[in-house]
């Protein structure tokens, strides 16, 4: 029995104790009224209580004699012999019953219906009782989606009650989708407002699968010190999709009263929005018309999450060469627009120069247009990842889940169609060689089944893809042994654990020790690397031994045209990729003679180490006292570059250098600038490594 | 710190399974006998809200409700009548006395604490 029972016992039979001194007390003293209230206090007591802690039969019978008691002490029942005996009867049996529920022996029930049939023939006309039952519990079967306005007007003395409307609403709100307007045009100006007094009211626009009742219940404390109206604007039970009403501002207003037929149809011979109109002309506050605006969005919103939207979004399929043609077509008029505006500037027409940037305007718009029509998610691309995991794995005996995240995120049609390889192969290796099998992953204290990660983020102007897997690691040791067996480094290269890991990426290396179907395909890492690379991204790899790998690629939204940083090398002029550009700096005659050889600068505090393109180009002339030196930034890493120039920005249409530039290195290719020279766009990635 | 509800009410074991019920929902609770206790105990001990039961000796709870609603300090604290008599008169008087809300004997531990939220944060 539990704690609370066990205490209703003790309690019951204190009481019952009290009940019976009480009893004879009266039957001295008939006309004491105060022991009439504690015999009836008693019995009420036992009854509550009783009932609370599940004493049913209790409570059920003690009710009776309360309600005796009750009209003892209203006067229409007089003290009598009869009535105490009757009474002291049923205090015996209440006793009875409840030894009979600490011994769970059994009672004869019979005696308590006599007792009350006696008692209740002392009472001319009333019911014999019953428990009352608790607060409204029954349950109808849930509607489905409901909408209903609800207005709650609460009288000026609501807080006198110790009510706050506040919780009522915010009530009111976790019974779903829920909006509210107050209406604050009845706040008095001060000096007639009582300080105490509640003015607002409010619109409530509630969508709920919980059914009128329970609507009802949030202001079942509040229903006679407020004016509550509650309407079902929008049962869809009773609707198909296609009848659901639309209904207009106007029409709303009507409904709630804020508004006359006739002032609506006046109002409606203007040009205006009908809100503005309704407000200015005074016909209706401006609260009303926004409860009335907030319902309608509501409905409207019901509609589209339905799938019905009114505005319905159609969409043009169309051959992707046409897509391809465009772009080209913009790549075209991004460079006849920086001809024009070099001549507009050369002429010094203010006129020709106003035109050459409204062109500019017009084409940078052009561009970005374009660019996002070729925009698709990756997420359908991520999507097909699930079946290969789910099918290698099971071919190797492994449990691998693969998540993905960031599958909206947006990229160059290309850049996905090109890119889908290289992941396969990345997801192969991590389903492969990385995730262990389940008894080996017990055994490591990790669980048994494995995680492959799979998620896209922008990063300014790129998107960074990571594949993630929590298997085994790369270990250096083996590694490096195997790079040095395959001559990819000397025995003795001092080189950090990452840069051993990335090592991997090195042409002709391979970590398969047996060549399954899986990774025999004659693709190593090393393609995967330059697929990404023809892609102008970047690859990058940390891992772990026993923990996992990461492999971020990073990747340009877009392959043609970027947003470049010009810059002069002699005669010659280069692009590099504005994106990665950090920052500029000089770089004097001195400071090139004081680093002698070392070629590093201090930027802040951080050694930076530059590359000096005019001696990576082999460009011979005289390099002028003053160079620029450009910061890069890539995967954390800061390189230099020296140039003779920095010129601008330039908004590069990437040009294709052709097979017969094919092996040019450190040049991902070429663009026009306006006067029709050649720039060539630096693979800044390529000369970082 | 928690919010300390004064509950009210000449049943001990009515108490206990309030006091039980609240304090597993994190409130603090002060219990008081009767209406005059109740009133005594009020004072000064940065009650946030009053659970009291509407026939005690001494005082009922009617008549502390329209104690507590005329005390400096007190007039907008909620408070919550427990009764057996569901008649719509009691909870009326209640009402008009100034209680905030009612609970109807026999509740839920769970009605409690919902009826409660409902008038305290």
């Amino acid at each position: 029995m539990d704690a609370h029972k066990q205490a209703f016992i003790e309690e019951a039979y204190e009481l019952l104790a009290e009940l019976e001194r009480s009893l004879l007390e009266l039957e001295d003293n008939p006309g004491d009224m105060a022991m009439v209230g504690q015999v009836f206090r008693a019995m009420h007591t036992i009854k509550g209580s009783g009932a609370m802690f599940g004493f049913e039969d209790i409570a059920a019978f003690t009710h009776n004699v309360e309600n005796v008691f009750d009209q003892v002490r209203s006067g229409t029942i007089p003290v009598t012999r009869e009535l105490v005996n009757l009474t002291l009867t049923a205090r015996d049996h209440i006793r009875e019953l409840l030894d009979a529920s600490v011994s769970g022996k059994t009672v004869n029930e019979s005696r308590g219906v006599d007792i009350v049939l006696a008692l209740n023939r002392l009472v001319p006309l009333e019911n014999g009782g019953i428990p009352q039952g608790g607060k409204g519990e029954e349950k109808k079967p849930a509607p489905d989606m409901v909408t209903y306005r609800i207005r709650f007007k609460p009288h000026q003395d609501l807080l006198a009650h110790g009510t706050n409307p506040v919780l009522l609403l915010s009530e009111l709100r976790d019974l779903g989708d829920c909006a509210v307007t107050a209406h604050t045009e009845n706040i008095p100006v001060l000096e007639d407002m009582d300080p105490e007094g509640l003015y607002i009211f409010w619109d409530a626009v509630l969508t709920t699968d919980k059914g009128l009742n329970a609507v009802r219940d949030v202001f079942i404390f509040v229903e006679d010190d407020a004016d509550i109206t509650i309407e079902t604007i929008l049962d869809e039970d009773d609707f198909t999709s296609a009848e659901m009403p639309r209904p207009k501002l106007g029409e709303i207003l009507l409904k709630h009263g804020d508004i006359s037929g006739e002032a609506l149809h006046q109002a409606l011979g203007s040009q205006k929005r009908i809100g503005e109109i309704l407000v200015e002309e005074k016909i209706a506050s401006r609260a009303s018309v926004t409860a009335a605006l907030t319902e309608q969005n509501q409905i409207r919103k019901r509609l589209e999450q339905r799938g019905e939207s009114a505005a319905q979004i159609s969409s043009v399929r169309v051959p992707s060469e046409k897509l391809d043609h465009l772009v080209d077509l913009v790549g075209e008029l991004v460079t006849v627009q920086a001809r024009l505006s070099q001549k507009a500037a050369k002429q010094g027409d203010p006129d020709l120069v106003a035109i050459a940037e409204d062109v500019e305007s017009l084409t940078s718009g052009l561009r970005d247009n374009a660019m996002s029509i070729r925009m698709l998610q990756i997420g359908t691309t991520f999507a097909t990842f699930k079946r290969l995991v789910r099918d290698l794995s099971g071919e190797l005996g492994k449990r691998i889940e693969l998540t993905t995240a960031g599958g909206e995120t947006e990229l160059d049609k290309t850049v996905i169609d090109q890119l889908k390889d290289p992941l396969v192969h990345i997801i192969r290796n991590a389903v492969d060689h990385a995730i262990e099998k389940p008894e080996e992953r017990l055994a490591a204290g990790k669980d048994a089944t494995g995680t492959i990660q799979l998620s896209a983020e922008h990063s300014g102007a790129h998107v960074l893809i990571r594949i993630r897997d929590d298997g085994k690691g790369l270990d250096p040791q083996v590694i490096r042994k195997k790079a040095v067996e395959k001559g990819l480094i000397p025995a003795d290269a001092d080189l950090e654990e990452n840069e051993i890991q990335n090592l991997i990426f090195a042409p002709g290396f391979s970590t398969a020790a047996a060549i399954t179907d899986l990774s025999g395909r004659g693709v190593g890492m090393d393609v995967v690397k330059k697929s990404i690379e023809n892609l102008r991204g970047a690859i990058d790899l940390v891992s772990r031994k026993g923990e996992g790998t990461t492999i971020t690629l990073k990747l340009p939204l877009t392959l043609a045209i970027i947003d470049g940083l010009l810059v002069q090398i002699g005669e010659g002029f280069f692009v590099l990729p504005l994106s990665s550009v950090e920052e500029c700096v000089e770089l004097t005659e001195s400071q090139r003679k004081s680093s002698k050889n070392g070629n590093i600068l201090n930027i802040r505090g951080d050694i930076v180490p530059y590359v000096r393109l005019r001696d990576e180009y082999d460009i011979r002339n005289k390099p002028p006292a003053l160079e620029h030196v450009v910061i890069m930034e890539t995967f954390g890493k800061r390189v230099g570059f020296v140039v003779d120039r920095v010129i601008g920005g330039h908004q590069t249409v990437i040009k294709n250098l052709g097979g017969a530039f094919r092996d040019a290195k450190d040049i991902s290719g070429a663009t026009i600038l306006g006067d029709g020279t050649v720039a060539l766009i630096i693979d800044v990635n390529k000369i970082m490594e | 710190m928690a919010k300390k509800i004064l509950t009210v009410d000449d049943s001990a074991s009515m108490r206990q399974m309030v006091t039980f019920t609240l304090k597993g929902a994190g409130y603090d609770v002060v219990e008081a006998v009767d209406g005059r206790d109740a009133l005594s105990k009020i004072k000064g001990a940065d009650i946030g809200m009053v659970i009291t039961d509407l026939n005690m000796p001494n005082m009922d709870g009617i008549e502390l409700i329209r104690q507590i609603r005329a005390l400096p300090g007190f007039r907008f604290i909620p408070i919550i009548l427990l009764t057996t008599e569901s008649q719509d008169n009691k909870k009326k008087e209640g009402k008009e006395a100034g209680a905030t809300g009612w609970i109807v004997k026999p509740f839920k531990p769970e009605q409690l604490v919902a009826v409660v939220k409902k008038v305290f944060a």
